[in-house]
């Protein structure tokens, strides 16, 4: 009954993907993907805390009692954004500035304390790390793509790149708006995609 | 390997260790890039300076410090190499902006054109507010600062009644922009242009001129350096 390791690190990608399939952590998804790159270095700070709690959760959780395993995985998690945010300000100043407020806001991205619940928890440690790194992925895909078509049709760049000059660019995108409406689109196609190759 | 029952003393040692354990690692790492958040600031703060003065041999690495009990502004002196001055960074910083806190350094020569500035820390919202970065020094007519002379222009934006182009859908930040750097000409031309009594007649119409500007500023911006 148990999947195969590969299928367990394509499941977060494709099949199960957190942001166009699970719909989980809208809020850093549509908030943080103003340009590629921001997008880009929220996927990898999340893939990070991912994998990290992913292990750390299925190391541990035979110790933990179940009345309060719910507040050990949130501590767990919360150590490893925090360690994440003083590494990224302390190594990457400029993407620690981009992304401000929404790497603490990791601790509470449902996407993390999903998977330990749901996957981590249950399943063996090298499981667990394919997991995290298949969602973790997942998510950072999906950031840059939503990150590189809305820069791309709000500034005209990609990766501070020009494409096509500035003033084409229609400023929406960029704004709140034009996070859900891009969404909405990358969702739909996804879907389409999907359902041809299932 | 059966799970841990969840009696009273299992959860409180287990969620104890479990804390302990992770206060440990974040002492460990917290240690580990103290030093470089430090030095990353540190060096940060000086490549600002160095950026936004005109041509210098060095600078006052102590700044001259005011406070007008809102803001507070640092004025570093450069000088060339026969200790001429030639200019000075301003740190100068708003409380205005669209989340809080601007900071940001803006160089002058002695002649109070603003050569370059600096955006040293700002909240604003990403993709809009945030492009004040390099937004005021994009060559575009209406948008740069770089070159205009803080005495003469006005440095409010358009829909103020001044010269400069407001960041698309970004009016506030701009304002509270635009004020740091009112604010931070205020002090260059405090420290800098009055003690020298050559200037004396081209400071009081400076004077004038700046309270012709500041009285058609934006409501939200009282907060003007004290006269």
């Amino acid at each position: 009954m148990k999947d195969s390791a590969s299928k367990v690190l394509l499941n977060g990608l494709i099949k199960e993907n957190p942001i166009f399939v699970l719909i989980l952590g809208i809020c850093p998804t549509l908030a943080t993907t103003t340009s590629a790159i921001n997008g880009m270095s929220m996927g990898l700070a999340t893939l990070f805390v991912l994998f990290g709690s992913n292990v750390a959760v299925s190391m541990v959780k035979n110790f933990i009692p179940d009345k309060v395993r719910i507040p050990a995985y949130i501590v767990i998690i919360a150590t490893f954004v925090s360690a994440v945010e003083m590494l990224i300000h302390a190594y990457y100043p400029v993407i620690y500035e981009n992304l401000g407020i929404f790497i603490p806001l990791i601790v509470v991205n449902c996407i993390v304390l999903g998977r330990a619940e749901a996957f981590a928890a249950k399943n063996s440690v090298f499981r667990s790390a394919l997991d995290g790194l298949g969602m973790g992925l997942g998510f950072t895909f999906a950031l840059t793509l939503l990150g590189i078509v809305r820069e791309l049709l709000g500034t005209g760049k990609v990766f501070d790149s020009v494409i096509f000059p500035e003033s084409y660019g229609a400023l929406i995108f960029v704004l709140a708006p034009g996070a859900f409406i891009v969404l909405g689109y990358l969702i739909a196609i996804m879907n389409k995609f999907r359902r041809k190759t299932v | 390997m059966k799970k841990l029952k969840s009696n009273f003393i299992n959860m409180v040692l287990v969620l104890s260790g479990i804390t302990i354990f992770a206060a440990f690692t974040l002492v460990s790492v917290y240690s580990l890039t103290k030093e470089s958040i430090g030095n990353s600031r540190q060096l940060k703060q000086n490549e600002a300076i160095q950026a936004v003065l005109p041509v210098h041999d060095h600078f006052d690495s102590i700044p001259i410090e005011m406070n007008n009990g809102v803001e507070t502004t640092k004025v570093y002196k450069a000088y060339d190499k026969n200790n001429v001055l030639v200019g000075a960074a301003v740190e100068s910083s708003s409380n205005n902006g669209y989340k809080g806190h601007i900071d940001i350094i803006v160089g002058f020569n002695k002649d109070g054109v603003i050569v370059n500035y600096s955006v040293l820390d700002q909240h604003e919202t990403l993709g809009l507010g945030s492009r004040m970065v390099d937004w005021f020094k994009t060559s575009k007519a209406k948008q740069d600062i770089r070159g205009k002379n803080a005495s003469t222009a006005n440095l409010n934006v358009s829909k103020d009644g001044g010269e400069i182009d407001a960041i698309t859908a970004a009016t506030i930040t701009s304002r509270a922009f635009l004020f740091a750097v009112r604010n931070a000409y205020f002090e260059f031309k405090s420290n800098i242009i009055d003690p020298e009594s050559e200037t004396i007649i081209k400071a009081d119409t400076i004077q004038a001129k700046e309270n012709d500007s500041t009285s058609t500023l934006n409501k939200i911006e009282m907060k003007g350096p004290n006269k």
